[in-house]
């Protein structure tokens, strides 16, 4: 058994932010993830990080753009500290050595990004993320924080109680990759999420094999409702044939769209007069797919990103990357042809439902950025606005575990607010498939004291194991897949009932499916086979809550399009999708989203660009 | 070069350390050989009537090894016949045949686009990313080994430990004395400076070069390009200021350090972030020179 005050699961930007914040107010902190720390999705992050750095600028126009951008569904108090604080953790960034593009006078750049009204995107080259990511770790290899790298993380060990609110978490239950053991980490300070996003729910997306959204499922087993999850960003310059992302940077630095009429149909076609291609991401995706599903596509599949006009040494300086992805990707080369791109999977909106200390509603348990729904990106998110939640909510949630004074949280959790149950009838079974009933952790136990209940926990995931590489059935892959194309079929930019439906149907069989669900490699050894078993049944978890979602949201807002909605419907509507996995029944109900800040109200206007 | 595989006296150790998950009766153990046996004849069945019926398909042979499973344990090179399309990368590839014939095929893969870093290969005899080389540019068959000169661990992960300790052996993190007064000031750097240090800061620690570099291969303490690369991206960084450079060129002039480089350039060759290891640890040899003329 390992012991430390905090624990903190993943090693992206959030989870190394949360560790090095932890050990700064006092704490002994460990990181525990499946993959090495460089390993993380972070790293794959182009465009950069928006900050109200200048005179010229402010963190209200910052939060005026996110909740306009969010199309009103993001939590006023959770925008305002994401725009307060991000300047000071850029500089912070800066201050440990992050190499930065930067300015004739050697100040830090800023670009402009989509949806913004002014350019404060701070960035490095096309590269923003892994400098981010590797300034990060450097930080803390200084520290000599302790990482338990390549161990998966199974459970979170929780209290049974009946009520989430009155669970606590005192720790998690993880498997080393590299040896096969099994073995409890113990934190009562607190155990931190941050294990990034969902993308592998889907076939086509921008993230990593290792983005199969564990934290989110984890803590929704443990009575953490999962928030907003029908809302997901794609991002519309991905490359056709992997779903590598093409940086949002080129057009901020004036890349154009053309369809294969060689129309500039941003303007052409009307889809954004102002902003063209610099509209809010759903907008420019949901335009690409118009063109394409209208006929006037290239090979009936994908637009063109021209990038020409801006020149070599602009290209170089600014988007170098962008040229080798390309290339290496797609076999185009940026500087003599234009780019082809179509919209792919990029980012969970929504996610483990926490307040803007990163606070869930089960004691002792946080959640930190894309796998966290603050929150700060509400419908849609802005280009440029997960790194800075990465490190502004990673360092807040690292403080409050290590028990820094901090401020009372104004966003509710769970059913402690405001809030309303769904009158929604679905017509196919959801959650688990020989459900114990409501009302239980699933990985909690009853359990007087924390060490006998990690213990508990520890057992039960060795036999888990243990059946799953001694048992004969169906391999993982096959219900994995079958998952990813459903949902990219029917869950994707255009959404519609019927198919929605169906989805849920098939994630019915997947789950079945799953109930015989075996490991063939019986190897203690790097038992990816194992490993990836594990992760499919998050995915299930997740494909479901997001189609509900989905399926009960009767209105266009931002990324989520419905067919027989077509529009934004404040009045019944301002609200956030939970879903509570309530011992393997899931429940959906509904809270009301935040709209009042420090000092203003953001009254929803008609969002156009 | 040569594939190390662990000594079997510090696996049986290692083993009876760490092996703490209770174990089934032998009676299993032999039924599960027997199935996987079958399996593995099955699927070798089925590859060779698809490659007969399937003249698209290309065949990777895949170094396959695994202290813990009895049948896995001489290491071997299984053969999969996996169909090409367009565009198909060697971790495509590699996930086709795990996904489909054997789920226990082994490897490291995260981001599939050259960032993460963990797909490093040895693919027909070069150190390559996995995820960005073009099964079209291959001779068949293909074959995909693990790193050279690091110890296998099972099927294409080796051992990574000792390049991340090479790693932090350099102080591989941002110092300096001074910084700028007011709060939200940054430090001021120079495009020039940023420049100069830009390529040093692309590695992705995949450890293609460690792999690659004889000298490495030859003297375990050597820091090898990354590390010392990773020196050069703060030592060049003008923020840091001179004192703390001084420091660093005498972490980089120890015996293991700049002074071993044979400059073969093999690890120049293999970086898949091209960066220019040789030349920066060139550069750091006559940065160590001017610094100790000015001390002589």
């Amino acid at each position: 058994m390992h012991e430390h005050d905090v624990v903190v699961v993943g090693a992206g930007g959030a989870g190394l932010r949360a560790a090095i914040a932890a050990q700064e107010a006092g704490a002994d902190v460990a990181i525990v993830s499946k993959l090495h720390p460089v390993r993380s999705h972070t790293g794959a992050a182009e465009g950069g990080i928006n900050a109200a750095l200048r005179d010229a600028d402010s963190w209200e126009d910052h939060a005026y753009d996110t909740m306009k951008g969010s199309d009103y569904l993001a939590d006023a108090p959770a925008v305002e500290a994401l725009c307060q604080e991000s300047p000071e953790e850029v500089i912070q960034l800066e201050h440990w050595g992050m190499p930065f593009s930067r300015e004739e006078d050697g100040r830090v750049s800023q670009r402009p990004f989509g949806g913004l009204s002014f350019p404060r995107t701070t960035y490095a080259g096309a590269e923003t993320g892994h400098q981010m990511l590797h300034t990060m770790y450097e930080q803390v290899v200084k520290r000599g924080i302790t990482v338990y790298d390549e161990w998966h993380v199974m459970d979170l060990v929780v209290t049974d109680e009946p009520d989430p609110a009155d669970r606590t978490c005192h720790g998690v239950v993880a498997y080393d990759i590299q040896t096969g053991e099994v073995n409890g980490f113990r934190a009562d300070g607190g155990v931190i999420l941050a294990t990034g996003g969902m993308g592998q729910v889907f076939d086509h997306t921008t993230n990593a094999v290792a983005n199969t959204g564990d934290g989110v499922a984890m803590a929704y087993r443990a009575g953490v409702p999962m928030e907003d999850m029908e809302f997901i960003q794609f991002h519309p310059t991905t490359l056709p044939s992997t779903g590598v992302l093409i940086s949002e940077g080129v057009r901020g630095e004036g890349g154009i769209l053309y369809n294969g009429e060689g129309e500039r149909f941003m303007f052409e076609r009307g889809y954004a007069n102002n902003d063209g291609e610099l509209a809010s991401r759903d907008v420019v995706s949901r335009a690409e797919l118009t063109e394409v599903n209208e006929g006037r596509g290239i090979e009936d599949e994908y637009v063109h990103l021209d990038m020409r006009h801006l020149g070599e040494e602009r290209i170089l300086d600014r988007l170098e990357n962008i040229l080798h992805l390309a290339e290496d990707f797609e076999g185009a080369d940026g500087l003599t042809e234009p780019m082809p791109v179509k919209p792919g999977q990029h980012y969970a909106m929504g996610g483990i439902e926490t307040n803007e200390h990163g606070e869930t509603v089960v004691d002792g348990l946080y959640a930190a950025g894309e796998c966290a729904c603050a929150s700060v990106h509400g419908a849609n998110r802005l280009g440029g606005n997960a790194l800075p939640e990465l490190i502004v909510f990673g360092k807040r949630a690292g403080y409050h575990a290590a028990g820094k004074e901090m401020s009372e949280a104004e966003i509710p959790t769970g059913k402690n607010g405001e809030w309303e149950p769904a009158d929604y009838e679905f017509e196919i079974s959801v959650g688990e498939v020989d459900s114990r009933g409501p009302a239980a952790a699933d990985g909690g136990a009853v359990a007087t004291d924390a060490e006998a209940l990690l213990r508990t926990a520890v057992e039960r995931a060795r036999d888990r194991v243990e059946t799953l590489l001694s048992r004969t059935g169906r391999n993982h892959a096959e219900i994995r897949s079958t998952v990813q194309e459903t949902m990219t079929a029917n869950v994707n930019v255009f959404r519609e009932e019927d198919r929605l439906e169906e989805t849920l149907s098939d994630l019915r069989e997947a789950r079945e499916a799953y109930q015989e669900v075996a490991v063939s490699d019986p190897s203690r050894t790097f038992n990816t086979d194992l490993i990836h078993t594990m992760e499919t049944r998050n995915i299930l978890d997740i494909a479901e809550a997001l189609t509900m979602g989905a399926l009960a949201r009767r209105e266009f807002r931002g990324a989520h399009w419905r067919k027989e909605h077509q529009e934004r419907k404040d009045e019944s509507w301002l609200k956030h999708t939970l879903v509570s996995w309530n011992g393997g029944e899931p429940e959906l109900w509904y809270k009301p989203a935040i709209l009042e800040g420090e000092s203003k109200t953001y009254e929803p206007k008609v969002r156009s660009y | 070069m040569s594939t190390q595989l662990p000594k079997q006296t510090e696996e049986a150790s290692e083993s009876e350390t760490e092996s703490d998950v209770p174990s089934r009766g032998d009676e299993r153990r032999a039924e599960r050989r027997r199935r996987a046996a079958n399996r593995r004849e099955q699927r070798q069945a089925e590859e060779a009537e698809r490659a007969a019926a399937d003249e698209d398909t290309i065949e990777l042979r895949v170094f396959r090894y695994d202290p813990d499973v009895e049948e896995k344990q001489e290491p071997r090179f299984d053969t999969f016949h996996v169909p090409f399309e367009k565009g198909m990368t060697v971790l495509d590839a590699l996930m086709y045949a795990r996904d489909t014939y054997d789920s226990s095929l082994t490897f490291r893969h995260s981001c599939r686009q050259a960032v993460c870093g963990s797909d490093a290969m040895f693919v027909n005899g070069g150190q390559k990313l996995a995820c960005k080389t073009q099964i079209g540019e291959l001779d068949e068959p293909i074959r995909v080994e693990p790193l050279p000169h690091a110890e296998v661990r099972k099927d294409l992960v080796v051992d990574m430990e000792h390049f991340y300790d090479q790693m932090e052996a350099v102080e591989p993190y941002f110092q300096t004395n001074e910084y700028p007064d007011g709060e939200l000031e940054e430090q001021r750097q120079s495009r020039e400076n940023r420049e100069k240090v830009k390529m040093s800061t692309r590695c992705i620690w995949c450890g293609a070069c460690m792999s690659s570099c004889n000298v490495a291969a030859g003297d375990n303490e050597y820091l090898g390009p990354a590390a010392i690369n990773k020196a050069y991206r703060f030592a060049m960084d003008e923020r840091e200021g001179e004192d703390v450079k001084q420091k660093r060129l005498e972490i980089i002039e120890q015996e293991h350090g700049v002074w071993r480089c044979q400059t073969q350039f093999s690890c120049t060759e293999v970086c898949p972030k091209d960066i220019p290891l040789t030349e920066h640890i060139q550069e750091l040899k006559r940065e160590a020179v001017k610094n100790n003329l000015k001390f002589w």
